[in-house]
């Protein structure tokens, strides 16, 4: 009973994962120096995408942002990957929650 | 320094208010300090240990461990707070009027205070975890600013147990007869807050992707990182942007934990109330 549930699992496991990774676009920023780079990285409207964070620092961030409704540790040298929703247009402003006074930034979606 | 202090009581009165609640609900309760403690020791460990793994947690199931963990302990703890309330509800009332058989009120005491340890522990870790991390990243980063850094931590950790104190008196100086529905009303709440919280990490791991638009902005009008709005988001789980996924889980918690409660309750109970 057990393995038949395994087995249905994984054969049903690429029509919820696979669609939805193989059309996702990422965005990469890296944290350096408790700065961001690129300090104003570009995303597409209107679609699911991803955001990955690289902490090059030697200490610890917490990736935030209010509007795109995310909040993740980034360990030091480590890499943080989060799930962002379709999104309108527009600007949406993202801080380091450790060091939130040199790293202010916006993601801008068009 | 502002900065320390600030982050350091956000995520200080978060614990500190449901450490409060937790107090105040059981007030009558012989031991309950010890569960308290327990859960209080327990959730420290937990977030230096959580804090010295981020790394590791975080790569931990293909990515989303941090949020995995998250959602796992928030909803524990909504778990734990249901089956309080709930349990409350059938033998609670006797309990908090009559408490003649001492005997009897430990063992029937310890079987909720349990629950609220794990609740008090959850709360802490959970916080705490993120204390941990910023507070080493100040004793890293070493020199510049130190002291100043590390004064304004602690000034926020006096503050926040302030905040809680108050918080915890407020509603000691409750009536009795009153106290068990103001803490069955505020539980609900609570659990309905960090249930809407559990969907949020679930989103960010790519788990939940059905309505995920805001709702609606109040932002501009009450920050919920503000400390009016940080208190109201602990309290009641006030969102500023929430997503339709958010709101739908909450007021389902609300109404699953109300009928629950209610359907519990002795029928004497609801009839005297």
């Amino acid at each position: 009973m057990k393995t038949i549930r395994l087995v249905a699992a994984l054969a049903l496991m690429p029509l919820f994962a696979a669609p939805a990774l193989a059309q996702q676009a990422s965005v990469r920023i890296v944290i350096k120096d408790h700065k961001f780079s690129p300090a104003e990285p570009h995303a597409p409207a209107n679609r699911a995408f991803t955001i990955t964070v690289k902490n090059l620092d030697s200490t610890a961030a917490e990736f935030e942002s209010k509007t795109l409704r995310v909040e993740k540790v980034v360990a030091p040298g480590g890499e943080a990957v989060m799930q962002i929703r379709p999104l309108n247009p527009g600007r949406y402003h993202f801080f380091d929650d450790f060091h939130q006074d040199t790293t202010e930034a916006e993601l801008v979606v068009e | 320094m502002l900065g320390a202090l600030i982050i350091v009581f956000r995520e200080v009165i978060e614990a500190g208010l449901i450490v409060g609640i937790v107090l105040a609900v059981t007030r009558r309760v012989p031991r309950r300090g010890l569960f308290v403690a327990g859960g209080l020791a327990a959730g420290l460990l937990g977030a230096a240990l959580t804090a010295v793994f981020a790394g590791a947690l975080a790569d931990a199931f293909a990515g989303s461990g941090q949020e995995l963990l998250n959602a796992s302990i928030l909803a524990l703890a909504v778990v734990m707070l249901a089956w309080h309330n709930i349990w409350m509800a059938s033998h609670g009332r006797e309990m908090a009027l009559n408490l003649r058989n001492v005997g009897q009120a430990v063992a029937d005491g310890s079987k909720t205070l349990t629950a609220l340890a794990v609740v008090v522990a959850v709360a802490v870790l959970r916080e705490g975890s993120e204390v941990v991390l910023f507070l080493y990243g100040i004793v890293a980063s070493g020199a510049a600013g130190f002291r100043e850094l590390l004064t304004g931590g602690l000034l926020g950790l006096a503050l926040g147990g302030l905040l809680s104190t108050l918080m915890f008196y407020g509603l000691v100086a409750i009536p009795a007869r009153h106290l068990f529905a103001v803490t069955t009303a505020l539980i609900t709440f609570l659990a309905a807050g960090m249930a809407a919280q559990c969907v949020v990490f679930l989103q960010q791991a790519g788990l939940v992707t059905a309505l995920s638009g805001t709702l609606w902005d109040t932002s501009a009008v009450l920050p919920d990182d503000s400390v009016p709005g940080r208190v109201l988001h602990t309290l009641f789980g006030y969102v500023d942007q929430p997503s339709g996924a958010q709101a739908l889980i909450y007021f389902a918690t609300l109404a699953a934990i109300f009928s629950a409660t209610r359907l519990a309750a002795p029928a004497r109970g609801r009839s005297a109330s």
